[in-house]
């Protein structure tokens, strides 16, 4: 073959050489397409974060905020609330809320950032069929029994939660409820839907 | 010479119309002793040109928006628009029929070992133009942007979440939303109708073009082109023109007959083909009381139950669909068609066929259901993991079976009447 003049070596770097830089342009060729898929600005700020205001939240009261088109719930828990997370332990089905789904940092008893446990942030949607639950916080409510030491109960299937959104044993609904990403800008201000530096 | 005749040599000296008309049809020979099985690859044919043209007319009148995809399905097609009931009730039977006709199709194969050497690649482009079908169902199933479109395609898209550390990303980029929305939807659509008829046609090319090169296996497993006349001609092979495309009319006219009788009297197959909640439009903030994917898809949705890692149960999935692409270096029997294997294999195979429909069926039940059809209590999750056991076991045992068991002497000419 060499003695055709043809420099075997040259045309196959030439070869590679060519494919490699046609293979680095078809790869920033696609870069387009692929980005096209990422959510676009108008649903960006259709999910972009909400930020709540907590001053006038009271201790024991809820209040709802809307989030990617969900209802949101904030919850400044009692002391009593807070004790009774503990009691009612044997009774949940997923207390350490392993198969449940929230930030890493609200896995816990409380499932709330550690230096604002009494502060819950919640997803109200029924984990089950996607029912909004309602706030009980009446202890031993004739309708829940008289060991109901208060939490949420769905109306549509009957599933109860805790405080703490922990899901009971034999209820319809799998797991806990959602807590999403949260962080505090300041003592009164919640931001819904962004980990934070804290994070 | 006549005007015909001069006209197509006109068209033979630029275009090689005569001579891809006779290495495709009238000069392709087909063993003559196909049965009944091997009219289901012509009707996955027919049914595809059913789905393309359907298909087609469907997008003239549908609106592909989560304002308007709906009504434009349940109002405009299903009410307003002339014949248009028909014309959607043949593209949604057409789709279960699909998935019939190619799942028939598919276990002719592994009857008869027609993925075996040399045909691996008629195999390996069938596999792939079933994955691409399983995309185009899956995708074409939330266009009506009913309760159970929505919610399923929410399920499946789930499955991605079950991917480390991606997962998540994963999930936004493929709706390109927060939730599943009416720009998952848009985007649903252009696959479904551009995209992936595209693929699909492109690999079913691929597909006839591989099996025309090595030519057609038949039920027993015999390879025609051993014996040839002294014109090169299979001593054992007809023109695949006019014999079987003849002979195929027979199984389009049984076909059709069937698969109208659905379209006119049982459009939503009991629920099956149109599942109730479907009649709800899509509502984000409300879940139906039970999702189950349409009958196709079950037997791997309970593969996919079947593990209660949600992780593993999608990787048990995805390995179910792939085990099937290494199945012709799985089978090391020393013949292709069951009817020379050994007891083993015929046994395990119908068990096979058999644990398939087991599957589907746990995969449209509820899993804590009990099991109504047998004497002991079962739930429909513990049958669905002996199923998966089963199903996985079937094909990592063959490479241990297949070459030690006693098979039947293969005859040198095929054999008819059977």
């Amino acid at each position: 073959m060499s003695s055709s003049g043809v420099n075997e070596g040259r045309r196959r770097f030439l070869i590679g050489a060519t494919s490699a830089v046609g293979a680095v342009g078809a790869g920033f060729a696609a870069v387009p397409f692929v980005q096209s898929w990422q959510p676009s600005a108008k649903a960006k700020t259709a999910g972009a974060p909400v930020v709540a205001d907590i001053s006038k939240l009271e201790v024991g009261q809820r209040m709802t905020v809307e989030w990617r088109g969900r209802p949101v719930w904030i919850l400044r828990r009692t002391p009593e609330a807070m004790a009774s997370l503990k009691k009612i332990e044997g009774e949940l089905r997923d207390p350490l809320s392993n198969e449940s789904n929230q930030p890493e940092y609200t896995k816990n008893e409380a499932r709330a950032r550690t230096e604002t446990s009494d502060i819950i942030v919640l997803i109200g949607i029924c984990t089950h069929l996607g029912c909004s639950p309602l706030y009980r916080p009446e202890v031993a409510a004739a309708d829940l029994g008289a060991d109901w030491l208060g939490g949420f109960f769905c109306p549509c299937h009957g599933s109860k939660f805790d405080f703490s959104g922990r899901v009971f044993k034999s209820v319809p609904a799998p797991t806990n409820l959602d807590v999403p990403p949260y962080y505090f800008m300041s003592d009164t201000l919640i931001k819904i839907g962004e980990d934070g530096e804290a994070a | 010479m006549s005007m015909f005749q001069s006209l197509m040599g006109w068209v033979d000296a630029r275009f090689p119309a005569t001579k891809m008309f006779e290495e495709h049809m009238s000069k392709y020979y087909a063993p003559k002793n196909f049965n009944f099985w091997y009219f289901f690859g012509s009707l996955a044919m027919l049914v595809l040109v059913n789905q393309l043209l359907t298909g087609i007319w469907l997008t003239m009148m549908y609106n592909p928006s989560g304002e308007g995809a709906f009504a434009s399905v349940e109002l405009n097609i299903m009410r307003d628009v002339e014949y248009g009931w028909l014309i959607r009730y043949l593209h949604s039977t057409g789709a279960s029929a699909f998935f019939a006709v190619v799942y028939l199709h598919m276990f002719r194969g592994m009857m008869y070992g027609s993925y075996r050497a040399p045909r691996e690649l008629v195999w390996i482009f069938g596999m792939l133009i079933y994955l691409a079908l399983m995309a185009e169902g899956f995708m074409g199933y939330l266009l009506p942007w009913g309760q159970m479109s929505y919610w399923g395609a929410q399920v499946i898209i789930s499955l991605f979440g079950a991917i480390p550390y991606v997962g998540e990303a994963l999930m936004e980029w493929i709706r390109g939303d927060y939730l599943l929305s009416g720009i998952t939807l848009n985007r649903f659509f252009a696959l479904h109708v551009v995209a992936l008829p595209i693929v699909i046609l492109a690999l079913v090319v691929l597909h006839i073009i591989a099996l025309h090169e090595v030519g057609s296996n038949n039920p027993d497993g015999i390879e025609i082109k051993k014996l040839k006349d002294e014109n090169g001609v299979p001593l054992d092979g007809i023109p695949f023109h006019p014999y079987y495309s003849v002979h195929d009319i027979v199984g389009v006219v049984v076909f059709l007959a069937v698969f109208l009788t659905v379209v006119f009297f049982f459009p939503d197959g009991g629920g099956y083909l149109l599942e109730k909640p479907n009649f709800e439009p899509a509502n984000p903030l409300k879940t139906p009381d039970h999702i189950a994917p349409v009958w196709y898809f079950t037997p791997f949705y309970a593969i996919l139950r079947a593990v209660p890692d949600k992780l593993l149960g999608v990787i048990a999935m995805g390995a179910a669909i792939a085990i099937l692409f290494v199945l012709p270096w799985l089978d090391r029997s020393p013949v292709k068609s069951i009817r020379y294997k050994g007891i083993i294999s015929k046994v395990t195979l119908m068990l096979f066929a058999v644990n398939f429909v087991i599957l589907g069926i746990c995969g449209v039940k509820q899993p804590d259901l009990h099991v109504e059809f047998l004497p002991f209590e079962m739930t429909y999750r513990a049958l669905g993991q002996i199923g998966t056991a089963y199903y996985f076991a079937y094909f990592i045992l063959m490479p241990f079976w297949t070459p030690i068991e006693k098979c039947k002497p293969v005859p040198a000419r095929v054999r008819m009447g059977h």
